[in-house]
């Protein structure tokens, strides 16, 4: 038997052994996720073909929360929660969404992530230095709050030339671990292509860091100002034979450079063009994967041939959408959010399915450091101090400022890095680790960091004490923190724990639901 | 192509040459770890080390290394006193450690030159000279990078471990990362309850902490409904295990109440004492590195009245441990080190303002070294008559990691895993240039 026939037969006694399971309250609606988009098309049939079918619907409050999470990075407020659930509207979902990608933390949460990808950090081994990681971070989040489209924003990556603080896009070049071609090639490859330059062929590698050989370097008078440039008099790119290396696009053209032009122009123009088979896909997937919270291709940025899409018909049409709107990535997250498929719950609709690859379901994960972090502050009104000591003056961030405006990748915490904040040292997404451990479960359970904060809490508190009977102050705890009701039988639980834990229970049903995997996990 | 020397220098390998080096087949990600360590790793007696580590720099004068006939210029109003082991003398204020000399060697022969706090710092614990492009880890970060790529520590207390509060000079993991770092406990071990952070809550009675607990089992719905989502299965495993430590009994080594009242006043009822209390139980509880931090020996001005309030509690601490670990036959596998990243000034500046002060000094200074195999009572290296230059057998930073290496069955030629994928060498090598004056073998 083929391993296709041995995949089918299973599905088939998967399908036939597996009993319907009922749709659980609060966090699935009694209905299986809708046929709304090509995008569920293509999820759908794929699902069909293999004796699967789609999950179930999730309810406002889960798709609230989580549109919140994967769009701003941000906890829903109860305030927020309470005029969505009472929205009567049919198209409230869409709507909701819209609110969300014009918000500012959409823009700040999606310039944390790309200060990731695009290693955003004053120190080893990246060394922007502090003034210029101000200078390109805010450049990237003035990008992302005016929606710059994707291949604009690209363009001025690669071509920008000028100085590290008055053309901040220049500091693409500086943000590389070495400034020499091989190492600026790797980063293009990784970020536009998502491709590891790394596992690449060596005259493949040679042929693309070609276009990157007349790249220049040269400071000033001002303290850490560097002006990044086209040298066209740079002597001749070669190999360590001194034959000279020609510049030849990683699809294997060879490209007729002119001297006097910048090759990275004429690199961006080659990556940049519609019928581009590299950079659209690399792009639509990242997209997919930060919402679905797998890539269709996965990892997200190791596309090469051995590693296929999951489903490739899905891809080419996230990357035609995507295309056709002119690299709008909002447009491509309300698609995506709008979908049948993102809506689905993420409990597995059976168990056997449970590491099913189709998109069978969303995927969860922990929330991010910075997000998680934050949204124990927001619901707690306390802030984290963050500070640099090198170099000086020392750099101190306001105690207003979220965690997830971090700017610079070498300002840091216990938290953060305990909870797998990356280090932005390669630009790869699987630097950053949100996979829970014992020393994060400790700290979150029972440090005096966190517990310290459920001390304060006063905005919490003083609604709680707001609410008229017990019962009122349990939903209000849940709608706080969990961004929904109790069920009644979570509700007569936590009232039983009030009566006999008198001291504080409201603040220990807030730390209980804070420490509970529905918090911790996007869902 | 030869390999080794590649491997030998891939710290010094710029990231271009180790790609075009992988894009020929020299060098292969896989292939570097697996590099056979000369040493055999039975060699080592070592399983736990103790590092005190003195931080501002010590002097050597008035510690281990006293120097009565070079006069009250030198000496201030010090003397020496002798120990348990024939001719040898250390400082008047360390008499219970003058008992306890056949425990111990004196290292009087360390210097590497250096008088900047953060630079000696981080020679004297990781083994390097800066300067090269990457931070090197601390020995105790390699140990633990080790354990955690074999699987081999299974403790939940974390493999190392910060008594109490982590140095805030350097980043002691180096290019290894968050997952090698201490675990610092904070807290304060000599209080009535010693709040070790993330343990030992200040402020949540046990029984709070059960009907929590209980509460958060009731109410992690998500968990309940989602049991089949294999995602959520390392945040079950990491909370049960984080409560075992909590509410279990795993947490009860830091409950220094479970020791004698006559134990703990012998090590000294101050953070420092209790804190050597504390390593002896981790210890015991197969804990592999705990580093005590015991700051505060930058002492520019007015050294002596300084050092007769903390001497007698490195004193008492240090020698209680010594004794303890020994009586508890732990001694032979715990190697205990203590020192800071340099000496001070051998000769006393009297004036206004230091008014008896000693100043950084890092061209000789004195480290204690005992147990884990290294053989108490003897001295290695001297300084000259008024402990300003190591006269004979000099000890570099390098020479003394590379011992402690060795006693742990750790090769100084291994090589950890650099983030980017290339290995990169515990030590440096020893090239013609490198300033040696070899392992400790005369007290193997």
């Amino acid at each position: 038997m083929t391993t296709g026939k041995i995949l089918i037969a299973a599905a088939l006694l998967a399908s036939a052994a597996w009993p319907q399971r009922e749709p659980i309250a609060p966090f699935e609606l009694p209905q299986t996720a809708p046929r709304v988009s090509p995008i569920d098309d293509l999820v759908f049939d794929k699902l069909a073909a293999s004796g699967k079918k789609p999950n179930y619907l999730v309810s406002d409050e889960v798709y609230a929360r989580r549109v919140a999470f994967d769009l701003t990075g941000t906890l829903p407020t109860a305030a927020e929660m309470r005029a969505f659930l009472a929205d009567r509207s049919t198209n409230k979902r869409a709507r909701l969404v819209d609110r969300l990608l014009a918000s500012d933390p959409y823009a700040s949460y999606f310039t944390m992530k790309w200060c990731d990808l695009l290693r955003v950090k004053s120190e080893f081994p990246i060394n922007l230095w502090p003034n210029a990681v101000q200078a390109y971070q805010r450049f990237i989040y003035a990008s992302i709050k005016t929606n710059l489209p994707f291949d604009r924003f690209s363009r001025a990556l690669l071509t920008t030339s000028g100085g590290n603080f008055l053309d901040p896009a220049a500091n693409f070049y500086r943000a590389v671990q070495k400034k020499e071609p091989y190492n600026i090639a790797q980063a293009v490859a990784l970020t536009f292509m998502g491709a590891r330059f790394e596992a690449w062929p060596a005259a493949k590698q040679a042929g693309l860091a070609a276009f990157f050989s007349k790249v220049a370097y040269k400071s000033t008078l001002e303290w850490k100002e560097e002006i990044v440039f086209f040298d066209p008099d740079l002597p001749a790119f070669t190999n360590e034979r001194g034959q000279p290396i020609d510049a030849v696009f990683p699809d294997g053209a060879r490209a007729a450079l002119d001297p006097a032009v910048d090759p990275r122009k004429t690199f961006a123009d080659w990556l940049l063009r519609p019928e581009n088979p590299y950079f659209g896909k690399a792009i639509a997937n990242r997209v997919w994967y930060w919402m679905m919270g797998r890539g269709i291709v996965h990892e997200p940025d190791d596309f090469r041939d051995g590693n296929p899409p999951q489903n490739a018909a899905l891809l080419a049409w996230l990357e035609g959408a995507l295309a056709s709107n002119g690299y709008d990535l909002k447009a491509l997250m309300r698609l995506i959010a709008a979908s049948g498929t993102y809506q689905q719950s993420s409990i597995p609709l059976a168990v056997s399915w449970s590491n099913d690859l189709n998109f069978s379901r969303y995927l969860p994960r922990r929330l991010e450091a910075e997000v998680l972090i934050d949204a124990i502050c927001q619901l707690t009104g306390t802030s984290e101090s963050y500070s640099s000591p090198i170099p000086e003056p020392f750099t101190f961030i306001p105690p207003s400022s979220r965690s997830v405006d971090l700017a610079d990748g070498s300002i840091n915490s216990a938290f953060t890095e305990m909870f797998g904040r990356p280090a932005r040292d390669t630009g790869t997404e699987a630097e950053r680790n949100n996979t829970p451990n014992a020393e994060q479960k400790i700290h979150l359970l029972n440090s005096s960091h966190i517990l310290d904060k459920f001390k304060q809490a006063r905005n919490f508190r003083r609604a709680i004490a707001q609410a008229k009977d017990p019962e009122k102050s349990v939903d209000e705890v849940y709608l706080w923190v969990l961004s929904r009701a109790p069920t009644e039988a979570e509700r007569q639980a936590a009232l039983a724990y009030s009566k006999v834990n008198r001291a504080e229970p409201w603040i220990d049903l807030a730390w209980s639901l804070v420490n509970a995997n529905e918090f911790q996990f996007k869902h | 192509m030869k390999p080794r020397n590649i491997l030998r220098d891939a710290d010094a390998l710029s990231r271009r040459e180790i790609l075009r080096l992988m894009a020929i087949g020299a060098l292969t990600v896989s292939a570097l770890p697996a590099r056979a360590e000369k040493t055999p790793s039975g060699k080592g007696t070592a399983r736990s080390v103790i590092q005190i580590w003195l931080s501002g720099g010590p002097t050597h004068l008035d510690t281990f290394d006293p120097k009565p006939e070079a006069g009250t210029e030198y000496m201030g109003p010090l003397r020496a006193i002798p120990t348990n082991v024939d001719g040898v003398q250390i400082g008047e204020l360390l008499p219970l450690l003058a008992k306890q000399a056949d425990k111990y060697s004196l290292l009087r022969g360390m210097t590497h030159g250096n008088n900047g706090h953060e630079t000696a710092a981080y020679m004297v614990q990781t083994g390097w000279t800066p300067g090269g492009t990457l931070v090197h880890p601390c020995l105790s970060a390699v140990l633990t990078q080790r354990l955690i790529a074999a699987g081999s520590y299974k403790g939940l207390i974390p493999p190392y471990l910060v008594l109490t509060q982590p140095q805030g000079r350097f980043s002691e993991a180096g290019f290894l990362g968050q997952r090698c770092k201490p675990f610092a406990t904070g807290g304060d071990p000599s209080q009535a309850r010693f709040t070790v952070e993330g343990v030992v809550s200040k402020d949540l009675t046990p029984e709070r902490q059960e009907a929590r607990k209980t509460l958060l089992g009731q109410v992690d719905a998500l968990a309940q409904a989602g049991a089949t989502m294999p995602e959520l299965a390392p945040a079950a495993a990491s909370e049960r295990e984080a409560w075992e430590l909590i509410l279990g009994p795993a947490g009860k080594v830091f409950d220094l109440g479970q020791e004698a009242k006559e134990l703990r006043d012998k090590y000294g009822m101050n953070p420092f004492g209790q804190s050597c209390l504390a390593a002896r139980r981790l210890v015991e509880s197969g804990v592999p590195y705990i580093t005590i931090n015991f700051g505060g020996w930058d002492h520019h001005k007015q050294i002596f009245p300084a050092l007769r309030q903390k001497l007698p509690q490195l004193d008492r601490g240090v020698a209680s441990l010594l004794e303890d670990l020994a009586s508890r036959g732990l001694l032979e596998s715990t190697v205990v080190w203590v020192g800071g990243e340099f000496g001070r000034t051998p000769k006393v500046q009297p004036e206004a303002p230091w008014n008896g002060g000693r100043h950084h000094f890092g061209q000789a200074f004195s480290h204690l070294v005992a147990g884990g195999g290294f053989r108490g009572g003897s001295v290695i290296g001297a300084t000259d008559k008024t402990g300003d230059t190591v006269k004979d057998r000099p000890i570099y930073p390098w020479d003394l990691i590379g011992s402690i290496y060795e006693r742990l069955g750790l090769s100084p030629e291994a090589t950890v895993p650099h983030p980017s994928g290339y290995a990169v060498r515990v030590l440096p090598p020893m090239e013609a240039k490198t300033p040696t004056g070899g392992r400790l073998k005369e007290l193997v």
